[in-house]
């Protein structure tokens, strides 16, 4: 795997009147070629300013960015517009121009001489890729949301990039519309070979589409690695808030807050958290342990998500049986690679 | 219909061709120094909103001295400014006197109001927009006139309607230092002898332009904007 864009000690500084601003501090960072790769933050967080200097819209102060090998801060501004040919973006506002047609703002990406034909080809064989060959006549303006994003993506695709930035490019869209871009994005990955740096405040995006996530915090990346990792095993609080968002089993402890009847293990019973945390785990584990043990198995809560083509998530359960037996269904689960939490024993 | 004319505006029935004379002198100034301060404003307003600090080009420098010289001809009242102007002008124009004269003055005072209008103009257009546009690898050129100004064509059609209402205006008050045109004529006749028809029908004629400038400009910005 070659590293297509590789960041060391990035630091950007903003200067006030107020005073010095750290915006990105000791940024370390590798994208492979064909990741999807998400940073994540809170709003304010750094993650807008760091794929800004990717493509050199925004100049950082020390450290090292290299895109396909190329030093940003080393390329004259005419150097600097070729190599964005090669990296497209998409905005969270989709940022057409409200004055021309949607083929015309696909056709105003064009950079060095084409002919008119090839761009005309070019154009419509992009906005069928997108859907959206019907809408070739039609102002932005006219559009919905996930439409003018379509062209937004198609527009950026023109110059054939090896590398698409993504800016909080569904932050904008609603839920099943923010489905059917990010399934758009994973196909043109899959289908043109892109790599793809996805800037997002939603968990949910990181784990619909991203292989990799980075994890940014005032400016620092408090934890990275890849998506399955991170979500089977988050470390940094900031990481853990953000796996939480995607998942209800955390419900259970807002249920012991309330002393609900449902997560108070009767004596002799056991309030379990199972969590899938290695990829191998695919086995009927609870008829297993059910079976195996002679216990009850009585599912609260259930979350259970495909990433990277393994199960993640987990159970909240409630065991009941012999205390022996209990303790051995855990060894096992143990030994399986579960995680185990026992939240509550009576 | 005639009869009625002649009944309520005898001076200027009486005076009929000096009138329309007036009156095309007025068109010819708006037209023209509205030409000439156009193309300056669009230039200057274009300067200002590169060069501004945190602009796509940003130049301390320039972005001063434009600025500063902007402010400076907007707050001299226009009859001072004409009035002061008139040696340079007779050195740029020949005269000082006449359509000819007034141009000179029409431009320097429009122009740094029109430049404000333009530079406003381009204020609108959304910053997305010009990141997008710098992020395709556009260069400062291409970005100025593809996106600056198109996006803004709606904006700048509004601007130059409310500028050309002020020019309007202003032709009358060049009249006064010697400029012709219909606030010449209305001050002449309607003032200054007292012949009240005089200046009732130049207020109708000015009205009937000044609506018929918005009119138009409404429709072109009704053409221009998606």
């Amino acid at each position: 795997m070659s590293s297509v864009i590789t960041i060391r000690n990035l630091t950007k500084k903003y200067s006030s009147d107020e005073g010095e601003k750290i915006a990105l501090s000791d940024i370390d960072l590798d994208v492979d070629k064909g990741d999807i790769y998400g940073i994540i933050g809170l709003s304010g967080a750094g993650k807008s300013t760091l794929v800004r200097c990717i493509n050199g819209l925004e100049h950082y102060d020390g450290g090292t960015l290299a895109v396909n090998g190329k030093e940003i801060a080393d390329l004259r501004s005419k150097e600097l517009r070729a190599l964005r040919s090669d990296v497209g973006m998409i905005f969270q506002s989709f940022n057409l121009m409200p004055s021309r047609t949607v083929a015309a703002n696909v056709e105003l990406a064009f950079r060095g001489k084409v002919d008119a034909k090839t761009r005309k080809d070019r154009v419509s064989e992009l906005l069928e890729l997108v859907g959206l060959t019907e809408k070739a006549e039609a102002y932005p303006g006219e559009l919905s949301g996930g439409q003018q994003q379509r062209v937004a993506i198609a527009r950026a695709l023109v110059n054939k990039p090896g590398i698409l930035l993504s800016d909080e490019a569904t932050s904008a869209l609603d839920p099943t519309t923010t489905k059917s871009i990010l399934a758009l994005l994973r196909n043109l990955h899959d289908t043109l070979g892109l790599t793809i740096v996805v800037i997002t405040h939603q968990m949910s995006v990181i784990k619909e589409i991203c292989n990799k996530v980075a994890v940014i915090d005032h400016g620092t990346i408090v934890e990275k690695g890849n998506v399955f990792d991170i979500f089977a095993a988050p470390k940094a609080a900031l990481t853990k808030a953000f796996v939480a968002t995607t998942s209800n089993l955390d419900k259970v402890h807002e249920l012991l807050d309330d002393h609900s009847p449902l997560v108070e293990p009767k004596p002799g019973q056991v309030l379990l958290r199972m969590n899938y945390i290695a990829k191998e785990v695919s086995e009927a584990l609870v008829s297993h342990i059910s079976r195996e043990f002679s216990i009850d198995v009585n599912i609260i809560f259930a979350d259970i998500d495909i990433v990277e083509n393994a199960p993640l998530g987990g159970l909240v359960v409630i065991l009941k049986g012999d205390s022996k037996k209990i303790n051995d269904a855990l060894a096992y689960l143990k030994e399986r690679n579960i995680g185990i939490e026992v939240i509550d024993r009576a | 219909m005639l009869n009625l004319l002649d009944q309520w505006f005898p001076n200027v029935m009486s005076r009929l061709p000096e009138f329309f004379d007036s009156f095309v002198q007025t068109i010819i100034m708006v037209v023209v120094a509205g030409l000439i301060s156009f193309v300056l404003a669009v230039i200057l307003g274009v300067a200002v909103t590169v060069t501004k600090p945190g602009g796509l080009h940003p130049n301390r420098g320039v972005f001063n001295v434009i600025d500063k010289l902007i402010n400076l001809f907007r707050s001299i009242p226009f009859i001072i400014l004409a009035a002061s102007l008139v040696p340079v002008t007779r050195f740029v124009m020949g005269t000082a006197i006449g359509t000819k004269g007034a141009l000179f003055p029409l431009v320097v005072g429009i122009t740094p109001f029109f430049a404000r209008q333009i530079q406003s103009a381009l204020a609108g257009v959304d910053s997305g927009l010009i990141e997008a546009a710098q992020a395709m690898g556009m260069g400062l050129p291409e970005i100025i006139w593809r996106v600056y100004l198109r996006e803004a064509i709606p904006s700048i059609v509004r601007v130059s309607v409310i500028t050309l209402v002020s020019l309007i205006d202003m032709t009358a008050v060049v009249g006064v230092v010697g400029g012709g045109g219909l606030g010449d004529f209305a001050i002449r006749y309607g003032y200054q002898r007292y012949m009240m028809d005089v200046t009732i029908a130049t207020i109708i004629v000015l009205v009937l332009l000044v609506g018929l400038v918005e009119l138009i400009g409404r429709l072109l910005v009704e053409i221009t904007e998606h």
